[in-house]
């Protein structure tokens, strides 16, 4: 029998507020155990939770940016369950009325585009950390961080539409590129600010009944997604075909293992009895708060990508390259508004600024040079003050010392020699040198040009402006 | 008409609220709060099909705040409310997944 697997994915992005959802504590990753808590996060007695204005914004502009209906009215929710992470044994989310609904991301497998909705958004607070007692102290025992706690999330939660594993993950990058771009949220599926949870069926082809689902968690890479996927469809499908029933339940993916595993807890858990928290009144947006959020959202990619090659006149595949991160589009636009060679700027990211990335494992920014120090440096190539074969080890240098291309070029003295006498002279002795070569030169050979060029640059250390020595040995030798 | 709370509710909800009770308890709490069901019934006489449901009884809304840190308490604070502490955390009994 051939089958069909139905996904659904659940996906949690961190928001990068200053502040936690409900309280003034800050969100500062890997601030010292217990330091970022007040009596509103720690779930005391008495205590009022005020909402982050910023969390509602950033929530308006993922919303907006995917296509969703923004509530007019949405109400918080307590999700009561009781785990050490969760200091006042509920959560706050939303339930009944979450702030959006029905949105959609594009995606395009093999060709083919399909569009994936979503049926909702939702705020919630994210939970503390766990730390298993041999990582720290007593093995009996369990350790709470509560920095975390309240940290604001937004939970995005798609519709059953997609049906492959390469589906899902194709749809969790363009989400991921979409709210990186929105600027909300750094979505570091390995920092944890961006998390994904699967709901997964398989039914015979051509059932109209969805199967029983089973919940996947843990996660962690966009690799890993696929291939939890992969195995839970390959395990449904081995157990109906050995008679077996699929039971409704929450799997942890072990990416050691490359296997699933059904939680042992929470049988009772998913009885969380919401109701609407009596401590948060409603949030009201009105049709003008959205217009203004709305003036304040950045391009979104297909905008970009669009802009990539009708603006700046990018080839496609320079285009796909600078648009598949916010971070490295945004560095080629401030190098562009500096500098018009936006092809060489292209360049320049694609191999000796990627290339860094790679090495020192730092996001464009922290390369160690600024647009407006590579739009310096094109420009100078660009001039003729120095052959791109400089530029490189100038770019080199920028990176080590963070001078100025232009400082480093008078410093060392790298200017090019555009000087016609002296670069004739430099000719003429490289071609005194090498009687035999200019014999066989002259017999034919004539690939041997590359030979004197060679000698030329190594005699000027690679300051000959390279179209002149070009001139004047094709006057010399023939 | 709302339903009777059985004994096997009551359990179900004492296990959910973390709570114990002895079966003279239970029978007693079953009754009890299907008397206040019932009492709570009497809501239903009322024709409620026009009205939205109640969130809030206050005719409040968007109560925010800026987003600007602030460090309220401090470690030693908010560790002295921990059941046990230890390592700068709040110490709690082995956690199994």
């Amino acid at each position: 029998m051939n089958f069909e697997s139905v996904i659904g994915l659940e996906v949690h992005v961190q928001l990068n507020t200053n502040t936690k959802i409900f309280c003034s504590c800050s969100t500062n990753f890997g601030d010292e155990p217990n330091t970022n808590v007040c009596p509103v996060c720690l779930g005391m007695p008495g205590v009022l939770p005020v909402l982050n204005k910023k969390v509602v914004e950033y929530t308006i502009k993922a919303g907006l940016a995917l296509n969703c209906n923004i509530q007019e009215k949405s109400v918080f929710a307590r999700k009561n369950y009781f785990y050490p992470d969760l200091p006042k044994n509920y959560q706050v989310s939303q339930f009944e009325l979450p702030i959006c609904f029905g949105g959609y991301v594009d995606i395009e497998v093999d060709g083919n585009k399909k569009r994936i909705g979503i049926t909702r958004i939702h705020m919630e607070e994210d939970a503390g950390k766990l730390i298993h007692g041999e990582n720290l102290g007593s093995p009996n025992s369990s350790y709470v961080d509560y920095n975390r706690t309240g940290t604001p999330l937004i939970e995005i939660v798609s519709e059953p539409d997609m049906r492959s594993s390469e589906e899902a993950k194709r749809y969790l990058e363009n989400l991921k590129l979409i709210i990186e771009y929105t600027g909300i949220s750094d979505c570091s599926m390995e920092k944890g600010s961006l998390r994904c949870d699967a709901n997964i069926s398989v039914r015979p082809m051509g059932q109209k009944e969805f199967g029983t689902k089973v919940e996947v968690k843990n996660m962690n890479s966009f690799k890993n997604v696929q291939k939890a996927i992969d195995y839970e469809i390959k395990r449904q499908i081995s157990e109906i075909e050995s008679g077996n029933l699929i039971i409704q339940e929450t799997r942890l993916w072990d990416p050691e293992k490359g296997v699933t595993i059904a939680m042992r807890s929470k049988e009772e858990s998913h009885d969380y009895r919401y109701f609407p928290d009596p401590d948060l009144v409603p949030v009201i947006i009105s049709l003008r708060d959205i217009e203004n959020i709305k003036l304040t959202m950045p391009d979104m990619p297909d905008v970009v990508r669009d802009k990539l090659s009708n603006v700046y006149n990018l080839p496609e595949y320079d285009v796909e390259v600078l648009s598949s991160s916010k971070p490295i589009y945004d560095f080629f636009e401030a190098t562009a508004t500096l500098c018009n060679n936006t092809k060489a700027i292209s360049n320049w990211i694609q191999t000796e600024i990627l290339r860094v990335m790679n090495e020192k494992g730092v996001g464009i920014m922290d390369v160690g040079i600024t647009p407006s120090q590579l739009a310096e440096l094109i420009q100078l190539i660009d001039s003729s003050v120095i052959s791109v074969k400089i530029a490189k080890d100038v770019f080199d240098d920028v990176i080590i010392s963070g001078k100025s291309p232009k400082q480093i070029v008078d410093e060392k003295g790298l200017t090019q020699i555009a000087d016609l006498s002296l670069l004739e002279a430099v000719v003429k002795k490289v071609i005194e040198n090498s009687p035999k070569e200019v014999e066989r030169y002259k017999a034919g050979e004539t690939k041997l040009i590359g030979f004197f060029v060679g000698q030329i640059m190594k005699e000027t250390k690679g300051k000959a402006n390279p179209k002149l020595v070009n001139e004047i040995l094709g006057k010399l030798l023939n | 008409m709302s339903e009777m709370v059985t004994e096997k509710d009551v359990k179900y909800i004492a296990k959910l609220s973390k709570l114990s009770f002895g079966d003279d308890e239970i029978s007693r709490f079953a009754d009890e709060l299907s008397n206040i069901l019932k009492y709570i019934d009497k809501l239903n006489e009322l024709d409620t099909s026009d009205v939205a449901p109640t969130s809030h009884v206050l005719d409040i809304c968007n109560v925010t705040r800026e987003d600007i840190p602030e460090r309220k308490i401090s470690r030693e604070d908010a560790l002295k409310n921990a059941p046990e502490e230890g390592y700068n955390h709040f110490k709690v009994p082995r956690i199994i997944e």
